[in-house]
């Protein structure tokens, strides 16, 4: 059990990044972009391949980013440019993504496993270091069972998203962030002050894309493969990420949401593991779960309001009945009533 | 251009000619073979009942849309076939909607620096610096509601006027060659529109910018201004100088309308005053 909460929160710190990117363009640029599930997949399958081509995984990383930017832009052209309606430009974006992907790949499935990847080498790196030992010996004298192999990977990947987190956190308060909030906030006014709002989205998309192909590239790594169908809803999970984080951590400032949605990506992945766990479910019933897990997180903020907004009002109606009692007249009860 | 650059006239148009939904049987000419001279420090009010053309005619200068006849020159330049994004670096705009104006989710202070970097290309320098901040600090303080301590405050928490004042801010203190008011007081209440108007004023004269205002107000197109245009049909049907319009009143300019379009008069008198 610790195992896999373990591993859980060590995904989700590499799907964090994902998320980051969903909050982009979900958030920053309200733009609901489906390309995400083959952006996903082709920051995958860029890396896997010159991996396994021999090149060096962090140079094969960063390619994957770099492809994922140019299929954000692509799906920002198709919507300024072309004047395609977002969601169908994202569609059209990730159904080209999957034959694209399996052009990349040249087969449906690369393995990894016996590759040198970034993570491997990450993890090498750590326990050179040594820190894993004196973890481990902290531990121990706590008195806990569990030891995982290493900690390397957890930590690191932690660093990394909350690099990006901080990276993204900055370049929204720069002058050109400022015009991609205003851009996904009220286009005619930020056009009113000489912004290109069709840039501004390409890339905006862009870079929500490179996070997601990022991402993507990491969890191949990660997971010791890239498969072509590994992006099938990884929009809603990221959407999943965005709306729990938000929901548990709040989302008052940018620094704050950022913050939100990798707690809600790392929370996503260990409430993911927690269901798999109960019996009569399956691993083919996760994205069932996934499904699940947006719609309640979707729906009870609005029940948990609606219930606070009827007690409010039965107290209201209850001291308006008492003042009524010494003989007012009942107008205002009357008009309390019917707008309940 | 033929034109070049010429002297004294900040904003020309020459002969705008737009008509919508052509060769259908909902044609409409919006703007009938429109000239327009401002010179520098104008400021130009335009009245009209609706369908006159008054929002078209903004349109064209702001470049949401494009004339299908005619040319618009800022400062001698040719600007007609410039995107609106690019053309507002030189233009100011106040909208009719208070929410317009404004990004909601975004605080003051942000606004503002979107409307500070209006005129520069924007890069990768930070929105709000400190130096930045005193000087909308500054700026806000011209508009005596307090805002200048509700930097960090979202937009989407003011009140209706005081988004609005906000947004006559964010189109002036840049000083933007023109500045169009499109009826940016007729969503408020008789008080807010009393203050935006005031504001206009002290706004404009203290920058000396030349200002295009539409509105439906008659008195108030004579308080504010030293030029006056009345539009029908797409036309210009009326037009004062700096001297006539101070001798108009509410009621000249009602019998001036009444004069050119004689019996349509009644029907339009609760759309005008």
């Amino acid at each position: 059990m610790p195992t896999a909460i373990f591993g859980s929160i060590e995904a989700g710190a590499i799907y964090a990044l994902m998320a980051l990117g969903v909050y982009l363009s979900f958030r920053i640029l309200d733009f609901p972009d489906l390309t995400v599930d083959g952006s996903f997949v082709t920051g995958a399958s860029v890396a896997a391949v010159m991996i396994v081509g021999g090149y060096n995984p962090f140079l094969a990383t960063m390619t994957a980013l770099l492809a994922g930017f140019a299929a954000g832009c692509l799906t920002g052209l198709l919507h300024t440019k072309g004047k395609i309606n977002a969601l169908l430009s994202g569609i059209l974006m990730m159904i080209a993504l999957y034959s694209i992907n399996l052009r990349i790949m040249g087969k449906s499935n690369v393995p990894l496993l016996s590759e040198e990847t970034a993570i491997t080498k990450l993890t090498a790196f750590w326990q050179e270091l040594g820190i894993d030992q004196a973890i481990q010996s902290l531990i121990g004298a706590l008195g806990m069972g569990f030891i995982p192999k290493t900690w390397g990977i957890l930590i690191l990947m932690l660093i990394l998203a909350f690099a990006a987190k901080v990276l993204i956190d900055l370049f929204l308060k720069t002058d050109i962030g400022l015009a991609i909030r205003a851009t996904g906030d009220n286009e005619t006014m930020i056009r009113s002050f000489s912004a290109d709002t069709d840039l501004l989205k390409i890339a905006g998309l862009g870079i929500s894309n490179a996070l997601v192909a990022f991402s993507g590239a990491l969890v191949a790594q990660y997971n010791g493969f890239s498969d072509v169908g590994m992006g099938i809803g990884m929009i809603i999970i990221g959407l999943a990420s965005v709306i729990i984080g938000e929901a548990i951590f709040g989302a008052k400032t940018i620094v704050r949401a950022t913050l939100a949605v990798i707690g809600g990506a790392i929370l996503y992945r260990i409430i993911v593991t927690l269901a798999l766990r109960v019996e009569f479910l399956e691993t083919g019933d996760m994205k069932l779960i996934t499904a699940v897990i947006v719609i309640g997180a979707l729906i009870l903020p609005k029940l948990i309001q609606q219930q606070k907004e009827k007690q409010r009002k039965r107290r209201r109606l209850a001291e308006a009945k008492k003042t009524n009692a010494y003989g007012k007249s009942g107008e205002h009860l009357a008009a309390i009533k019917s707008d309940s | 251009m033929l034109t070049g650059k010429v002297v004294n006239i900040l904003l020309q148009l020459n002969q705008i000619h737009k008509v919508f939904n052509e060769g259908t049987p909902d044609e409409k000419t919006a703007l009938h073979r429109i000239d327009l001279h401002l010179k520098p420090g104008d400021f130009m009010t335009v009245i009209g009942s609706n369908g006159a053309g008054k929002s078209t005619l903004m349109n064209m200068i702001s470049g949401k849309l494009i004339p299908d006849i005619g040319e618009v020159l800022v400062d001698g330049t040719d600007v007609t076939l410039v995107k609106e994004h690019k053309r507002s670096r030189l233009i100011g705009r106040v909208f009719q909607d208070p929410m317009a104006g404004t990004a909601p989710s975004m605080t003051i202070e942000e606004n503002l620096a979107i409307a500070y970097s209006r005129t520069m290309a924007r890069g990768l320098s930070k929105g709000v610096s400190k130096k930045r901040r005193d000087f909308f600090r500054e700026k806000l303080e011209m508009l005596h509601l307090g805002l200048e301590n509700r930097l960090s405050a979202k937009v989407g928490l003011l009140s209706g006027g005081e988004r609005q004042a906000l947004s006559l801010l964010m189109a002036t203190f840049t000083e933007p060659k023109i500045l169009l008011l499109d009826e940016h007081t007729a969503a408020l209440d008789p008080a807010r529109a009393e203050l935006i108007t005031s504001l206009t004023k002290e706004i404009v004269e203290t920058y000396k910018l030349t200002t295009l205002m539409v509105t439906h107000n008659m008195q108030q197109a004579l308080d504010l201004g030293n030029r006056l245009i009345m539009m029908d049909k797409g036309q210009i049907i009326f037009e004062t100088n700096e001297d006539q319009k101070k001798e108009l009143t509410v009621e000249k300019l009602l019998e001036e309308f009444q004069k050119i379009r004689g019996e349509k008069m009644s029907s339009d008198k609760a759309v005008l005053i």
